[in-house]
């Protein structure tokens, strides 16, 4: 517990092979030599599902996995619950060795400890929507009055008040998929893990539901593993995005590594037909704020921008909070009009703060509206950092430098 | 050299040591342990028994009164209620009550034995594809080996009457319930299985909550199967001494008693088919929820 916890990393993976088939084991050594998956599928019949895959996933974060159809993404997450179990390699959660624990334990341990959310949905057709969000509850022996409050209470949550009676066979894809949402948290598993859970809904469905689960996820801050084939989705959600390739990680990090230093061609041909504008927040791409001004006359101003070499500058009154841009010339005008004393707030050009949190898109016609880098702040109003048009347009058009063919997927 | 002309064949003396041996071990079994073979069934017997006194000995209103409340209870349908009721006056009429009665009784109880058997074979056959291997054969056998064939060994064992009818009924008929209990269980949804698993669902809890509720309508299906087999076996069945609509059947065949055979007959036919609608009625609604369209 200590242990994990000091680093904050909640769940470890550590040199994990899959290999699928009879003789695992012995076949093993073809793939440590080496051999890639379609040599050793052609030699032995096994398929390699997962090789050497290393992890850490914090407490709290979204965790994307990401890769094509066949890159054993299902086959990870089902490491963590020990739907599958590895061939080689280990799976620390919470500094428990999952691989450790006998069956007793195992099932005690994902009665508590996880939950997980199918693609298509997983759902007890012959048991109502109430009984299907209480099943974790049933299953550890809840009594049946308090899992069904439980159970009510979740699915208020997740938007289907009033839908208890209904079986799953009477809902759309979208609301099934909020059942199997409100039954993995029925369960208060502080691990949530969710296999292309929203892929097989209708985009706009789809989206609703990320929006559902961020909302979800600012309240409840529970760890959530989860996988897509969906860039789009993958940036929309992932605090960071793991990039699996026949079986192997090829990359880890944050969005913005991913959309802007993909690891290989094969991120490349990933993230090439993103939008970035839309992909990436304003703080992914913000540079710390050049010049920062903390006068409190116009003398004191000049003085400032001229150590600073520029001939503008961030006004930051003594709280911190982001004033506005004082401007030289405008200064100097002033000065020579013999207007010494006039306050600096009324020089101060009004150019609004913006929020580190929104798409890139969404301020993309400011920077091009003023000549000024465009000071982000957060919500106290404290100056973070700033974005140049000129940072902004370098980002946005490395993509249109790719000319190449469309990406395989 | 004759083997070229005629296929080589076993001298007869070698087949006669052979039949003697085989037929004297068996003999000699059965006497040894037939009597405890006997006992070990008398419960059966007496409950056949006092089941088939029990329909007998009620009032005909009040045994139709219950079977249509059944059904109904079964079906929920008025429909079928009343041509239950229908038909079995009608066979009231032609004066075959009593006779079905008797196979009612037996039909029921080698359905509910075959039910009780048949389901945790199944349920072994899905868990274990060794098991599987093994029963598949045996069942394979049951179904195509002529029924007088294994009703030999069974009269030898337990003489005439209703215990070797109900073992010959219970072998013929007890194969679709163990097949159709095994395929509904090994075509559960994956996902919803390992839903279940992820939930931490302990091997009962599996069993009891999730496989079998799932493979409900290929039991139903298995069980409607295993009825209307065991009800083709009455007739058979009553050549070692099962009483019932069977009986009648045999001496008009050795009578050529054409209407009496051609009512004893439809009388059958009338309970297979109760059966099968109030069995597929029921099964319906109790899997109203599962994708299982109306057909
Ligand atoms: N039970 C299994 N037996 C054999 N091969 C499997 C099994 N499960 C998955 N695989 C193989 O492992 C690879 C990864 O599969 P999977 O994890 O389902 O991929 P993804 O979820 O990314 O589409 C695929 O090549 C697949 O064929
Ligand atoms: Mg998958």
């Amino acid at each position: 517990m200590s242990e994990s916890s000091r680093a904050d990393v909640q769940i470890r993976v550590e040199g994990l092979y899959k290999l699928f088939g009879a003789k695992a084991k012995t076949t093993m050594a073809r793939v440590h030599a080496g051999e890639s998956k379609t040599e050793i599928l052609a030699a032995t019949g096994h398929t390699l599902g997962l090789r050497d895959i290393n992890l850490d996933i914090r407490r709290g974060e979204i965790f994307v996995i990401m890769g094509l159809s066949g890159s054993g993404k299902s086959t990870l997450i089902r490491h963590f619950n020990r739907l599958i179990d590895p061939t080689e390699g280990r799976i620390l959660i919470e500094g428990t060795d999952v691989m450790k624990l006998p069956p007793k334990q195992l099932r005690e341990f994902r009665r508590h400890k996880m939950s997980m959310v199918f693609q298509r949905f997983g759902l007890l057709p012959h048991r109502n929507v109430q009984d299907n969000v209480a099943f974790g509850l049933r299953v550890q022996g809840v009594k049946r009055q308090q899992r069904e409050e439980e159970a009510r209470r979740w699915l208020k949550d997740v938007g289907l008040d009033g839908y208890e009676e209904q079986f799953p066979s009477q809902l759309s894809g979208g609301q099934q998929q909020r059942v199997g949402l409100a039954r993995a948290l029925c369960t208060n598993a502080d691990i949530l893990l969710m296999d292309e859970a929203f892929s097989a809904l209708d985009p706009l469905i789809r989206s609703e539901m990320q929006d559902q689960l961020i909302e979800l996820q600012a309240r409840l801050q529970k760890t959530i593993i989860f996988i897509t084939h969906d860039l789009d989705e993958a940036l929309r959600l992932g605090d960071r995005i793991a990039i699996l390739r026949d079986g192997a990680l090829v990359q880890v990090g944050e969005p913005r590594d991913i959309l802007l230093e993909p690891a290989d061609n094969y991120v490349e041909s990933f993230v090439r037909d993103v939008n970035r504008a839309r992909a990436l927040t304003v703080d992914a791409v913000m540079k710390p704020p050049r010049y920062r001004i903390t006068a409190h006359s116009i003398d004191e101003a000049l003085a400032q921008m001229r150590t600073l070499k520029s001939d503008w500058g961030y006004q930051v009154s003594d709280s911190g909070a982001y004033q506005g841009i004082l401007n030289r010339n405008r200064l100097e005008a002033a000065q020579q009009s013999g207007g010494d004393q006039t306050p600096l707030d009324q020089l101060l050009e009004s150019v609004p703060g913006i929020s580190g949190k929104v798409a890139l898109e969404e301020v993309l016609p400011k920077t091009l509206n003023t000549e000024y880098a465009l000071p982000v702040v957060d919500e106290q109003g404290e100056l973070q950092g700033e974005v140049s048009r000129r940072e902004v347009s370098r980002i946005l058009s490395r993509q249109q430098q790719d000319p190449e063919a469309a990406p395989e997927h | 050299m004759s083997w070229l002309t005629e296929m080589p064949q076993m001298s007869r003396a070698d087949m006669l040591t052979l039949r003697q041996t085989l037929d004297g071990a068996y003999r000699t079994f059965s006497r040894q342990y037939g009597d405890s073979i006997e006992a070990f069934f008398n419960p059966l017997l007496q409950f056949l028994i006092g089941f088939e006194r029990l329909l007998l000995t009620t009032p005909w209103w009040l045994v139709l009164g219950v079977i249509t409340a059944l059904v109904y209870a079964a079906s929920r349908s008025w429909k079928l209620s009343l041509g239950v009721v229908v038909a079995l006056m009608l066979i009231g009429w032609f004066g075959m009550w009593e006779d079905t009665m008797r196979t009612m009784s037996i039909i029921m109880v080698c359905t509910l034995l075959a039910i009780a058997m048949g389901i945790p074979i199944g349920i072994l056959m899905a868990a274990s594809d060794r098991a599987r291997s093994v029963i598949t054969p045996v069942l394979d056998v049951m179904q195509t080996m002529p029924a007088f064939v294994y009703l030999i060994p069974v009269v030898m064992l337990l003489g005439i009457g209703r215990i070797p009818g109900v073992i010959a009924v219970v072998i013929y008929a007890i194969p679709p319930v163990i097949r159709l209990t095994n395929l509904g269980i090994r075509l559960v949804d994956k996902e919803v299985l390992e839903a279940a698993t992820a939930y931490g669902v302990s091997p009962l809890q599996r069993l009891l909550g999730v496989q079998l509720p799932l493979a409900m309508p290929n039991i139903m299906a298995g069980i409607n199967q295993t009825i209307m087999m065991a009800l083709a076996m009455v007739v058979i069945a009553s050549m070692i001494g099962v009483q019932g609509l069977g009986q009648p059947v045999l001496r008009s065949i050795t009578n050529q008693y054409f209407t009496l055979g051609l009512l004893n007959g439809l009388a059958i036919v009338v309970l297979a088919i109760i059966f099968d609608r109030v069995s597929q009625a029921y099964a319906r609604r109790a899997q109203r929820h599962m994708g299982v369209r109306d057909s």
